[in-house]
């Protein structure tokens, strides 16, 4: 399954904004996103719930999986929208 | 003829009519919810409740901009799969479906709690999804504020300050409230708008939706289908109280000259801009936890210090006086958490977490310093929760190591009133932060409402414990200000002016009607109503007291 590892840019970590945003991307996909820490038991990427409870902080490593057709280039744009801060930019 | 007219206590003066619009409270599920007979049935009843709650949560969302963000997101918290999956796991084991809803977002909520800081504050949230999909299920109005079409008055058995979130502050002219004191959240919501409150109103839950009521926020009455004379009667008072209230501006002063500055109480930036345009002579709060309390780290000297500029501008020359974080466990720092405590009020807060951590208060001075060298403000530090003399010297000394001019002490421990002379001879000022003195010398927690009328400022006790700082500062010659909520009660004000107090600040919006009270009084009628007020037996009796002494020309108009 393609897996990408990438550490979370955002000042405050994922949640409030940035994780609201990363879920909806993830749900935007389509596919089973999933985001976790290495050694642990990934979250449902597109769970608002699961991903504030992961409590992934700033400066963290995560891992992302998913599956299916354009599973490669859905993970390339998660990384992407991860590696900036959320959490800065106004919108 | 009027109607029936109800007694409450008036915590916020002004008058308004409006039909009445209930806060619905939050309903638990019932002790005797059956278990589902059919659990696909019940499941899809709560999905349906979630959908429905998250229809409704961005429907708000799209009419209040101000508070589209929030509401946004917690519409997305009752799209989650993950909760509707929870609960529909309990209902698998037995639960109704109010209860499975309950059980879910108490397991997401134990989750975020454990992980503290910024996510356990968005529990809040979770549970608010949560009463809303209870009384979806239950078939009972949705808890919280409905959106207002026009002109309301805001009726609640409390109102919780996640409640206020989502209040349309456009359409509220009036909060009347069954519970709650004058020190709640919705007296220090309604004082910040500026519109008239009643609190302690008995059966306020109970009066109809949409019935007429004035409200007297003075008197404290409420009436119901008000009839022409009482609502001419309240009109013109109005118009006496804008034109009196318009007569004087300028620098506050007794009427025979006696200066008492009048100042703001500001939290943020956006505060700073909107006290910067009124008439006062300054600042006399201003708190800045919000700068801290949502980082993940400390941030850096520049940050804070850019933030600090954009505070001081607006005041050109005029005073800032700045309160150096107080934080602590109820208030906690993801970066300088010192651990959960049994009694946070009691504490390591206040100057006591920086001095644990003086890495904190190091680099919040040190902005400061930078934003005052490039504004040019009058920026005076003070330290929160000191209760000793070395306290006070210690936080004199950082200030003066970081190159500030002057530094201060609030004075919210009875300790440090009581031993002003030499907590005070430490440094340049002291301010009375009111509110937490009362908490501290009644020993009645400032979040407990029961205990409101405990904490009520005109408890001769708190007057007393007042009267011993001032009277440390008279004797060093340190001025002693009065930051607390009681510095914008017109006739307090008087009262405080009397003790010593040489400078109050408060809610801008208050500002305007202190400066009138101060203007029909000499300093020697302030110092006879301060004795007034001390000889009192009860909070009750001081206020009577002293409001039968005051000038009638203040009581026509309030």
């Amino acid at each position: 399954m393609p897996q990408r590892t990438v550490t979370i840019a955002s000042s405050v970590g994922l949640h409030a904004r940035p994780a609201a945003l990363f879920v909806e991307a993830a749900q935007g996909t389509g596919l089973d996103v999933e985001i976790g820490r290495a050694g642990e038991e990934a979250v449902d990427a597109t769970s608002i719930l699961g991903v504030m409870a992961l409590g992934a902080k700033h400066g963290e490593e995560v891992i992302l999986t998913a599956d299916g057709d354009g599973a490669d280039a859905a993970l390339e744009s998660l990384v992407a929208l991860l590696s900036r801060d959320l959490d800065a930019e106004e919108g | 003829m009027s109607g029936d007219t109800r007694h409450g206590v008036g915590v916020s003066p002004g008058t308004a009519v409006g039909p009445v619009v209930q806060v619905a409270p939050p309903v638990r599920p019932p002790d005797d919810e059956p278990a589902p007979a059919d659990a696909e049935a019940a499941t899809a009843q709560i999905q349906a409740a979630l959908a429905t709650v998250a229809g409704d949560l961005d429907a708000q969302a799209a009419a209040n901009a101000h508070a589209a963000p929030i509401l946004k997101a917690t519409a997305m918290i009752a799209r989650d799969k993950g909760l509707a999956k929870a609960a529909a796991k309990h209902v698998g084991a037995g639960l109704g479906p109010a209860h499975a809803i309950e059980a879910a977002v108490a397991e997401y909520a134990a989750q975020f709690e454990a992980l503290g800081g910024y996510f356990a504050e968005r529990v809040t949230d979770l549970k608010d999804v949560g009463d809303r999909a209870i009384a979806e299920v239950l078939g009972v109005p949705a808890p919280g504020v409905p959106s207002l079409s026009g002109p309301s008055v805001v009726v609640a058995h409390d109102l919780a300050p996640a409640q206020t979130a989502a209040l349309d502050r456009a359409h509220v002219v009036a909060i009347v409230t069954e519970a709650g004191g004058r020190t709640s959240h919705t007296a220090i919501l309604a004082a910040q708008m500026g519109i008239p409150a009643v609190v302690q109103l008995h059966g306020a839950t109970s009066l109809e939706p949409g019935t007429t009521v004035a409200v007297d926020g003075e008197a404290g009455e409420v009436t119901l289908d008000p009839d022409m004379a009482l609502l001419e009667a309240q009109r013109e008072r109005r118009e006496r109280r804008a034109a009196a209230l318009a007569g004087v501006s300028g620098p506050g002063a007794t009427r025979d000259g006696h200066a008492v500055a009048l100042l703001a109480n500001i939290g943020g930036v956006d505060d700073a801009v909107a006290a910067g345009a009124q008439d006062v002579e300054g600042v006399g709060l201003f708190r800045t936890e919000f700068l801290y309390l949502s980082a993940t780290a400390l941030p850096s000297v520049e940050e804070q210090a850019d933030v600090y500029r954009k505070v001081l501008e607006p005041f050109g020359s005029r005073r800032v006086v700045v309160r150096t974080l107080d934080a602590g466990a109820d208030k906690p720092l993801a970066f300088a958490n010192l651990g959960e405590e049994e009694n946070p009020a009691l504490g390591r807060r206040g100057l006591r977490l920086c001095q644990a951590k003086p890495e904190l208060i190091d680099s919040q001075l040190a902005a400061l310093a930078l934003a005052a060298r490039d504004t040019g403000a009058d920026v005076r530090v003070m330290a929160p929760m000191v209760a000793t003399a070395e306290e006070a010297a210690w936080f004199a000394s950082r200030v003066a190591a970081a190159g500030l001019p002057k530094s201060g002490v609030m004075i919210e421990v009875p300790a440090a009133a009581l031993r002003s002379r030499h907590v005070l001879a430490e440094v340049d000022f002291g301010s009375l932060g009111t509110n937490d003195l009362a908490q501290y010398t009644m020993a009645a927690d400032r979040m407990e409402g029961e205990l409101s009328d405990l904490l009520d400022p005109w408890q001769p006790a708190v007057l007393d414990v007042v009267a011993a700082a001032c009277a440390g500062g008279s004797e060093t010659g340190r001025p002693v200000g009065v930051c607390g909520e009681s510095a914008g009660d017109p006739f307090l004000a008087l009262v405080l002016a009397g003790l010593g107090v040489s400078s109050l600040s408060m809610a801008p919006k208050k500002v305007a009607a202190v400066r009138f009270a101060l203007s029909l009084h000499s300093l020697e009628e302030c110092r006879a109503l301060a004795d007034t007020a001390r000889a009192a037996r009860s909070a009750a009796d001081a206020r009577e007291a002293v409001r039968a002494a005051a000038s009638p020309e203040l009581t026509a108009v309030l």
